[in-house]
């Protein structure tokens, strides 16, 4: 317990006897008693469909509140900040990429890339510190392999599936926040894409020093994670649904 | 990228059912702000029409049609009021002027008044100006004729010109009276009034060309007078159309009215020029206010199919909604988007609605002056028009709040992943 106190500081993420669900009616979708991941961890969080993996991510990025316990990011408790707070946290400190359309499809490439900036100055000014934003947004696609100029021009939905992904990467990391969290981004891309991207992804995330939280049902994915996370171990709801469903 | 940029391209992504949304609403706003600027105007130009005259007096009818066929020429007169209780009346010792006014010919649309030369010195209008010539001078010989501003743009005509006038008036004009021309001596400055759309000649001249016509109808081959010969003849008319008077004092003008009224030899009327353009006023009002309130309905119409549009996008627009939430933002930004397309839709509907009625006045302003004698001014819009445009954006900006309630809602729902 002391150490776990020590450490504490060092944790990007920190669950507390979390309980979560959908509506009053409904059982909880999540109950989680403790789990922490320390800052630079690349994390895989597996679990079948329809686990909660989703909502996790919901929680973790302020959008739900819990209905009990304790959700710590980066050390403030965010499920007692108000709405805008939780928004303003969201926007400064995390960048999300989820399974597919991820993008604007009225902005161009470059634009979804500088999305966040607008809605965070702590992102803008960090990247403002090293040049321009559109600078900034065109080193991250060309480090993502997109660095052809026509391309960041294009209409995103002239892109294919990978390359959007890869933008959608580029927004997630763009003002370097210090968590990157990734909902299945992989599961629309073909098998031999999906070693590429997530390698560009980890790279990227070590480059800025990010926490990577990274969500899929795929197991074959893990290996590139400092972790693994079995979500239903973790949640007990999960495992009471199991119960339930054999009859127990 | 700012919220207004975000509005903006997400709009122009869906050019097409955003265009006809905006055009609903334009035509809505040219229909709304186009029945008020008829009505202002219309009444401006009504009012503006006849000035410093006491009384007008006519056969008997109603006083709304001895205003609109003397003065608007719209309409024509039923009856004529005598030479004699024209005598009678300018001998009346209460009366400081009077201009007599014979109506019923016309010349290539334009309509044809005899009259005599104080027309020119009494007539007022606007306040109080006074008629003004262009060119040339008020008419001095019987076949002279002296054209309002109107008339001679339309028709190209200038000094010396030599019109032949047509009997009867409108699309009744069958027969010309072509033996015996007159010819133009004064052109008219420009009024603004029906005056403009006059062709004005001598009370003497309307009786010569008349008088081989034997009860209205075309003289035989034979018969005909030409029109030295007419010129020689007795050519005091027999009966005029109406009468604009004045009078010495102001406060005989009720008595003055009611001896004319009370006339025993003939059925006359005479009425006080603003008091029977009062009555017509609460006889259109009452039109007036059933127009403004349909094109008001209209432009609900046009805002609730707005309502309706972006309503009918938000189901697409759901992923877009939780990628804004997921980069940060706020349930507050997704209301302001939504109002903010509703506001620009209502704004550039309001803006091209605009646009459409000044296209549209100056393609009517001529057509109306010709056929109605109403003269649109096309200026700025009025301050009642403003008002109009600002409630059609306030409600614009108001029913925003439909839609962007339900896609606050949907966001909340959906966080920043949507089950499909
Ligand atoms: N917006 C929502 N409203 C109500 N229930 C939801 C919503 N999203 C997910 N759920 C429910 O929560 C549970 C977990 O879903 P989710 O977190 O999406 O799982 P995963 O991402 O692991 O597939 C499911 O039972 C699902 O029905
Ligand atoms: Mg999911």
């Amino acid at each position: 317990m002391n150490i776990k106190m020590m450490h504490q500081s060092n944790m990007a993420i920190a669950i507390n006897n979390l309980e979560f669900s959908w509506s009053k009616e409904d059982p909880p979708t999540l109950l989680i008693d403790n789990f922490q991941v320390s800052s630079g961890e690349r994390v895989f969080i597996k679990g079948p469909s329809g686990s909660g993996k989703s909502t996790l991510l919901n929680l973790l990025g302020g959008v739900m509140t819990p209905q009990r316990g304790e959700i710590r990011v980066l050390n403030r408790v965010i499920n007692h900040l108000r709405g805008a707070d939780r928004d303003t946290f969201r926007a400064d400190h995390i960048g999300f990429i989820f399974q597919m359309f991820n993008l604007i499809p009225y902005l161009s490439v470059v634009e979804n890339v500088l999305l966040p900036l607008y809605f965070s100055a702590a992102r803008r000014n960090r990247v403002l510190q090293r040049g321009t934003a559109l600078q900034e947004a065109t080193r991250l696609l060309a480090h993502l392999d997109l660095d052809e100029h026509e391309l960041q021009q294009r209409a995103v939905t002239a892109l294919s599936t990978g390359q959007q992904q890869r933008v959608a990467a580029a927004r997630a990391l763009i003002g370097a926040p210090e968590i990157i969290i990734a909902d299945e981004p992989t599961s629309s891309l073909d098998a031999d894409r999906r070693g590429a991207f997530i390698q560009l992804l980890v790279n990227e995330c070590a480059t800025a020093g990010s926490t990577l939280l990274f969500v899929s049902h795929d197991s074959s994915l893990e290996s590139a994670f400092d972790r693994t996370i079995t979500l239903c171990q973790l949640n007990r709801a999960a495992s009471r649904k199991q119960l339930a469903s054999i009859g127990a | 990228m700012t919220l207004i940029q975000l509005i903006l391209k997400s709009i122009l992504n869906r050019k097409f059912t955003v265009s006809l949304t905006v055009l609903t609403i334009a035509l809505s706003v040219t229909l709304l702000l186009g029945v008020e600027r008829l009505r202002t105007e219309s009444r401006t130009s009504f009012a503006n029409t006849l000035s410093g005259t006491d009384l007008v007096v006519g056969a008997r009818s109603g006083a709304i049609q001895l205003l609109l066929y003397s003065i608007f020429r719209m309409g024509d007169a039923t009856n004529n009021v005598s030479w004699q209780s024209y005598q009678t009346i300018i001998n009346d010792p209460r009366v400081a002027w009077a201009v007599p006014l014979t109506l019923g010919d016309s010349h290539h649309g334009f309509r044809v008044m005899g009259t005599t030369v104080s027309y020119f010195t009494h007539y007022r209008y606007g306040g109080d100006h006074a008629l003004r010539f262009t060119s040339g001078a008020p008419f001095s010989q019987l076949y002279d004729a002296v054209l309002g501003s109107d008339v001679a743009a339309t028709l190209g005509y200038t000094l010396g010109e030599e019109i032949v006038i047509a009997h009867g008036s409108g699309n009744m004009t069958l027969f010309k009276h072509d033996n015996k021309p007159f010819t133009v001596v004064g052109i008219l400055a420009k009024t603004g009034t029906p005056v403009d759309q006059t062709v004005h000649v001598t009370l003497e001249g309307i009786e010569a060309i008349h008088v081989d016509w034997q009860s209205g109808s075309r003289p035989l081959p034979g018969l005909e007078v030409s029109a030295q010969q007419a010129a020689q003849r007795d050519l005091t008319p027999r009966s005029i159309t109406a009468i604009l008077l004045g009078v010495k004092a102001k406060t005989t003008t009720f008595k003055l009215q009611r001896f004319i009224n009370e006339y025993p030899q003939e059925p006359l009327l005479a009425i006080l020029p603003g008091v029977a353009l009062q009555a017509l006023w609460e006889m259109i009002g009452v039109a007036e206010r059933a127009l403004i309130a349909i094109s008001l309905f209209v432009v609900m119409v046009g805002l609730t199919s707005m309502v309706a549009i972006i309503i009918t996008s938000l189901g697409e627009r759901r992923r877009e909604m939780a990628i804004l939430r997921s980069v940060g933002a706020r349930p507050a930004h997704i209301i302001l988007l939504i109002v903010g397309e509703s506001f620009a839709l209502a704004l550039s509907g309001a803006l091209f609605g605009v646009l459409l009625l000044y296209a549209l006045l100056l393609v009517a302003q001529p057509l109306m002056a010709a056929q109605l004698g109403i003269y649109i001014a096309i200026g700025w819009p009025t301050s009642a028009e403003w008002q109009l445009l600002g409630a059609v954006l306030g409600a614009g900006l108001g029913v925003g709040f439909v839609p962007a309630y339900r896609a606050y809602r949907y966001s909340l729902a959906d966080g920043m992943t949507i089950r499909l």
